[in-house]
C-alpha cells in the first residue's frame, strides 16, 4: 500500500484567516435516486450520520453526507476508510440502478478558519455568503474565481471548502490572496 | 447580471455560475426529413425582443439543465423549470400573459 499524499501536502498560510490544506480524507461519490430509501440507507451507513436535506451537509467529526445534486451525494470519511466504504455500498446496492466511485484522490479539501472567513470567500463566490444566506448546515455548490469548488462550514467561523485536485494549487492562492492582511472589507 | 433560480438544487445562481445551451424546446428533425424541415431545425433560431425561451445549465453548481423564461428587453426573468419538458408549463405561460398579454414565441402563446 502506498503511502497517500495530498495535493499541498498540507500548506498554511496564516493572513486574515487561516487557509490550511487539510491532508488526505476520503471521499465517496455516490449517485443514484436519492428519494429511495436504500440509497440512503447506504450512504448513511458508510457516513453514521442522518440525511441531508436539498443543500445540505451533515458532518460529524471526519464524517458527513454532502447534497450534491437531486442525484448525487458526497460521503466524507477517514482517507483509509473509503475503499471498504464503497464496497459496503456496493454490496448494499447490487442490483439497482446506482454509481458508487471513491474519488478521495481527485480532489484537494482546505479548512479556511477565522473571523473573516466568511469575507473571504465572498470574495471569491458569486454565492451568497451573508450569515442569512449561508449558515452552518448549508452546503453550496459554487465556483471561487475561476474553477468549480464547493464548501460547508462546521462553525460560524470555520469553512471546508474542496475543489479537483488538479485547481489545488490554484484554489490554494486565490484563497491566500483573498486573505492578505490589510484587504479587510469588513462587510459582514 | 442575469440571476436564475435552479428548480434542481433550488440556488439563486447568478450567470456567471451557468452555462448558456440556446434556444429552448428545439424539436429535432431527423433522418428522412425534407431539407427545408431540417434546414429550419440547424439554422433557424427565435430572436425575439421580449419574451423568451432558453436553457441553461447550473454548470458550477448541482450541473443540471433546465429551462427558463425571460424577457430580452428588460431582462426580466418570468420564471424557471426542470428540463424534462417538451414545451413550457401552463403555470409559466399564465404567469408571461400576466405581464405580457398577447405575447407569442414559436408554437406557444
Ligand atoms: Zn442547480
Amino acid at each position: 500500500m502506498s503511502e497517500p499524499v495530498s495535493a499541498l501536502q498540507g500548506a498554511i498560510f496564516e493572513g486574515l484567516v487561516k487557509v490550511e490544506e487539510a491532508g488526505p480524507c476520503g471521499m465517496i461519490t455516490l449517485r443514484g435516486d436519492l428519494a429511495s430509501t436504500q440509497v440512503k440507507t447506504a450512504a448513511t451507513g458508510v457516513a453514521g450520520v442522518d440525511f441531508p436535506g436539498q443543500g445540505e451537509a451533515n458532518c460529524a467529526g471526519d464524517k458527513g453526507l454532502c447534497w450534491m445534486s437531486p442525484d448525487e451525494i458526497l460521503v466524507l470519511c477517514p482517507y483509509d476508510q473509503a475503499g471498504a466504504g464503497v464496497a459496503a455500498i456496493d454490496k448494499l446496492l447490487a442490483g439497482t440502478h446506482y454509481l458508487a466511485t471513491n474519488v478521495s484522490d481527485a480532489r484537494a479539501r482546505f479548512v479556511v478558519s477565522g473571523l473573516d472567513a466568511r469575507e473571504v470567500l465572498a470574495k471569491l463566490t458569486p454565492a451568497d455568503m451573508s450569515p442569512a444566506g449561508f449558515a452552518p448546515g448549508r452546503f453550496r455548490r459554487t465556483r471561487l474565481a475561476q474553477v468549480p469548488a464547493a464548501f460547508w462550514m462546521r462553525d460560524e467561523h470555520m469553512f471546508e471548502v474542496i475543489c479537483f485536485r488538479s485547481v489545488a494549487q490554484y484554489v490554494f492562492d486565490i484563497l491566500t490572496a483573498a486573505a492578505t492582511p490589510g484587504s479587510e472589507v469588513g462587510f459582514f | 447580471m442575469l440571476i436564475l433560480h435552479c428548480p434542481y438544487c433550488g440556488v439563486d445562481a447568478d450567470e456567471t455560475e451557468l452555462s448558456p445551451g440556446g434556444e429552448a424546446h428545439l424539436k429535432r428533425a431527423g433522418p428522412g426529413t425534407p431539407d427545408d424541415a431540417f434546414e429550419r431545425y440547424l439554422f433557424h433560431r427565435e430572436n425575439p425582443k421580449g419574451v423568451h425561451f432558453e436553457r441553461w445549465r447550473h454548470a458550477s453548481g448541482c450541473g443540471k439543465w433546465f429551462h427558463a423564461a425571460r424577457c430580452t428587453v428588460t431582462m426580466e426573468v418570468f420564471g424557471t423549470y426542470p428540463a424534462q419538458v417538451t414545451e413550457p408549463p401552463q403555470e409559466i405561460c399564465d404567469r408571461i400573459t400576466g405581464k405580457r398579454p398577447g405575447w407569442s414565441w414559436g408554437a406557444f402563446s
